[in-house]
């Protein structure tokens, strides 16, 4: 009987664990990683591997002789922020400046907050928006690497939507380019993250079938983004982008699926959620027409992480029995 | 589509591990001493009324009711009080026992050891429940509020619906399903008496529907029985359906109040063995001195698994040795359901009234793992029955901000356990928001204390 443990209630535990939860996340982004590897070849595997083996070395460094911590190594969740930053990254992106962008994420976005749970923005965007100010040549520099696949109407040197900011709706109409199915499949001449959606989407609904996420924040932007864009290129067709090119096209599928959705920097509640996928989605579009930049999801995203604190203060749950 | 009912926030969907489910109930020899607590129930203790030396009978009252929530206990079987002192409950804490050596069964006068089923309902109402109260029948859902006081509510409420309560929505726990199965047709009778004590009301027998035998059972013998107003209402198997405001949530969809009582919404709730025991108590003049409990868990092999029916008194340590032992590799022993049940620290304590298990659990099963990192995953959110924010509240308390909590409700918490079990990175937030509760309420007593001090110096000051 002295052997028996005694604690408070209650006795069990589910199956769920922290390190399952992010193990799930990288399966979920491991059919987008695969794709851009096809696409990309060689240069993207590397790419891959420098952040995510820089990530999680930096995180350890930084628990062990910063922190004095043992044991408590909370690895899953550097990988994942190593694979997200892989896929905001180029093919041609040198390795010190991934080093540099995994130093960032982890060692000023994210450790210096507390570590694990207490960073207010996504540690990947906001190394990737570091990055891009810092090298801004490097970080836009979407020369094709010889990958495994090749394809014909590859776009090299600038993203559709960098040819959108650049020259307007006539510079695409220029190209021969209008939305089609096979922008679900492959969109080539941008990042990891930007070339699949299919694969970011079979990623994103395994997440929900495993309760890992909850799809309001998801769902919450794509409505936005094709609203506005729905209203002003109803307004004035020949000069803003359609629904169907600013949902399909740059970073937002990956954004809304793994980048919005992180916990940690995301609110707790489905309508705070829902609030917060609003701002993505409103953000998000006026950049794309009316900012300096091409892309406006990593912005919009830091945008609201500040704001999230706000948004969990406001929506709390109805409680039982309380008006 | 699943039509089922159940309540509308929160819960979480464990292995209920209903693995001693096919055992019948049988029942357990007398030991050579019993201890009776006088704590068996919620509110006062009693007072024995035996000294040591008296003969006593089984069935025969070793003490009375300490206070107007308190109950009688009973002699669980016949034989001499060999002592009266303090002797540790499961818990390890020091509580006044009645030892008493057995020397036989002899029953006292006027009880009817029959198993005959006696179906005619008395009318004379206040003659019922004098009968519950003197047979000690005291709630065996959990709480052990004593039912006397639970069935009459007083002249200001008004009671609709009695609801049955045969959710047992813990794991592992069989003994509310065996009963319903091997005493289903006692079970009604009791349900009928409680019924018309309320005033004929409606009353449903709510079942979860992991239980469909018990279902099936309950529909023939309701199809046989001239009662009428009383239904079995499926529900879906969600942990904790069990609970109180949980179960009135899901049968008449109406949620008590915070800090109300469910009749204020018309609902009294009493568990099924609480209805065995009202049967035995008004038909059979038959004290409540016995009660079912499965010895089972996830380490001890299916043919060592038990429901038994146990006296009051016994201590744990014999029905584990009757049971074949504590297996080896039980890492904790349990007493009550893997979510709210209490460990036991001490398996020589003795059996009560609202018993319901020895519960063997494994570590693999049972040790909780280092407290990691939240990640505001939002699970203990999502999981709360009471829609609180566990993770607010445990930051709330560590950081003793005890207005902050009874801002966001920790008073309201039914520690059953659904945020710590969901969390991923195992925070104790039960642990913890249960001492925050202990903080908050203690805050609200003295609030109310201070208001009543001021008014009762208000009036003095008026007469003088």
């Amino acid at each position: 009987m002295e052997k028996m443990l005694v604690s408070p209630s209650p006795h069990v535990h589910s199956a769920t664990t922290t390190s399952r939860l992010m193990g799930d996340v990288c399966i979920a982004l491991l059919p987008a990683l695969v794709v851009s590897v096809l696409f990309y070849g060689w240069a993207e595997l590397l790419v891959i591997a420098v952040s995510a083996v820089s990530c999680v070395a930096i995180e350890w460094a930084i628990t062990r002789y910063l922190f004095k911590k043992e044991g408590c190594f909370c690895g899953s969740a550097a990988l994942v922020t190593g694979l997200l930053l892989a896929m905001n990254l180029p093919s041609t992106t040198p390795w010190w400046i991934i080093v540099i962008g995994a130093l960032f994420a982890i060692g000023v976005a994210k450790m210096p907050f507390g570590g694990l749970g207490q960073n207010i923005f996504n540690p990947a965007i906001a190394a990737r928006v570091f990055l891009l100010i810092s090298f801004p040549q490097q970080m836009t520099d979407w020369t094709l690497t010889p990958g495994f696949i090749h394809t014909t109407d590859a776009v090299s040197g600038a993203t559709l939507l960098g040819v959108f900011n650049e020259g307007g709706i006539q510079a695409l109409q220029s190209l021969g380019y209008h939305t089609g199915i096979s922008d679900l499949f492959y969109d080539m001449g941008g990042s990891a993250g930007e070339i699949s959606d299919i694969a970011l989407l079979l990623g994103f609904v395994y997440l929900l079938c495993r309760k890992v996420v909850k799809p309001w924040i998801t769902i919450s932007i794509f409505a936005t983004v094709a609203l506005v864009s729905g209203i002003f290129w109803l307004a004035d067709p020949s000069v803003y982008t359609g629904p169907g090119f600013n949902l399909l096209t740059g970073g937002l599928i990956l954004g809304a699926c793994f980048m919005a959705t992180d916990y940690v920097t995301s609110p707790m509640s489905n309508w705070g959620g829902v609030i917060y996928g609003i701002g993505i989605g409103f953000i998000v579009m006026m950049i794309r027409y009316f900012g300096a930049y091409p892309e406006g999801v990593s912005f919009a995203i830091l945008i609201m992480n500040m704001v999230t604190p706000l948004i969990n203060r406001g929506f709390h749950r109805k409680k039982f029995g309380r008006a | 589509m699943n039509k089922n009912v159940t309540f509308s926030i929160g819960g979480i969907h464990p292995n209920d591990n209903k693995i001693a489910r096919g055992c019948a109930i049988e029942a357990l020899p007398l030991p050579q001493t019993l201890y009776v607590s006088v704590a068996q129930h919620l509110g006062a203790p009693a007072k024995p009324v035996v000294a040591v030396g008296d003969k006593v009978k089984t069935g025969q009252v070793i003490a009375e009711p300490g206070g107007f929530i308190s109950a009688f206990v009973h002699s669980p079987a016949s034989g001499t009080v060999r002592s009266i002192a303090p002797r540790k409950d499961l818990a390890g804490n020091w509580m006044t026992h009645i030892e008493i050596s057995v020397e036989g069964d002899e029953w006292v006068e006027g009880v009817d050891l029959s198993d005959t089923l006696v179906t005619g309902i008395p009318e004379d109402i206040p003659a019922t429940l004098e009968k519950i109260k003197a047979c000690g029948v005291v709630g065996l859902g959990g709480a052990t509020f004593p039912t006397h006081v639970k069935l009459n509510p007083g002249p200001q409420a008004h009671p609709e619906c009695l609801i049955l309560n045969g959710a047992e929505c813990e794991p592992f726990l069989t003994s509310d399903y065996r009963i319903m199965l091997e005493k289903t047709k006692e079970i009604i009778v009791g349900a009928a008496i409680m019924q018309k004590v309320l005033g004929g009301v409606k009353t449903v027998i709510a079942i979860e529907e992991n239980k469909p035998e018990a279902i099936e059972a309950m529909r023939k013998a309701l199809s046989e029985l001239p009662y009428g107003n009383i239904s079995v209402l499926v529900m879906k198997k969600r942990y904790p359906q069990g609970g109180e405001k949980q179960l009135i949530d899901a049968v008449m969809r109406r949620q008590v109040k915070s800090g109300a009582l469910p009749v204020s919404v018309g609902a009294v709730v009493q568990n099924v063995a609480t209805s065995l025991a009202v049967y035995e108590a008004v038909q059979k003049n038959k004290p409540l001195i016995t009660n079912t409990l499965t010895v089972t868990g996830d380490c001890l092999p299916v043919e060592r698994q038990h429901n038994y029916l146990f006296r009051i008194g016994m201590p744990l340590s014999f029905i584990a040795e009757y049971a074949g032992g504590v297996p080896a590799e039980a890492a904790k022993i349990v007493s009550g359901g893997p979510m709210m049940g209490k460990a036991i620290a001490n398996l020589d304590a003795a059996t009560v009234k609202g018993s319901s298990s020895i519960l063997y659990l494994s570590g693999k099963l049972t040790k909780r793992r280092e407290e990691g990192s939240c990640i505001r995953c939002g699970r203990c959110s999502d999981a709360c029955p009471m829609g609180l924010e566990p993770f607010l509240l445990n930051r709330l308390y560590k950081a003793g901000d005890v207005e902050g909590l009874e801002a966001n409700a920790a008073q309201d918490c039914i520690e059953c356990g659904c945020c710590l079990y969901s969390c991923p990175s195992f925070i104790p937030l039960l642990d913890n928001i249960r001492m925050a509760k202990g903080q908050v309420m203690g805050v609200i007593r003295a609030r109310a204390a201070a208001a009543k001090a001021a008014a009762d110096a208000a009036k003095n000051e008026n007469k003088k």
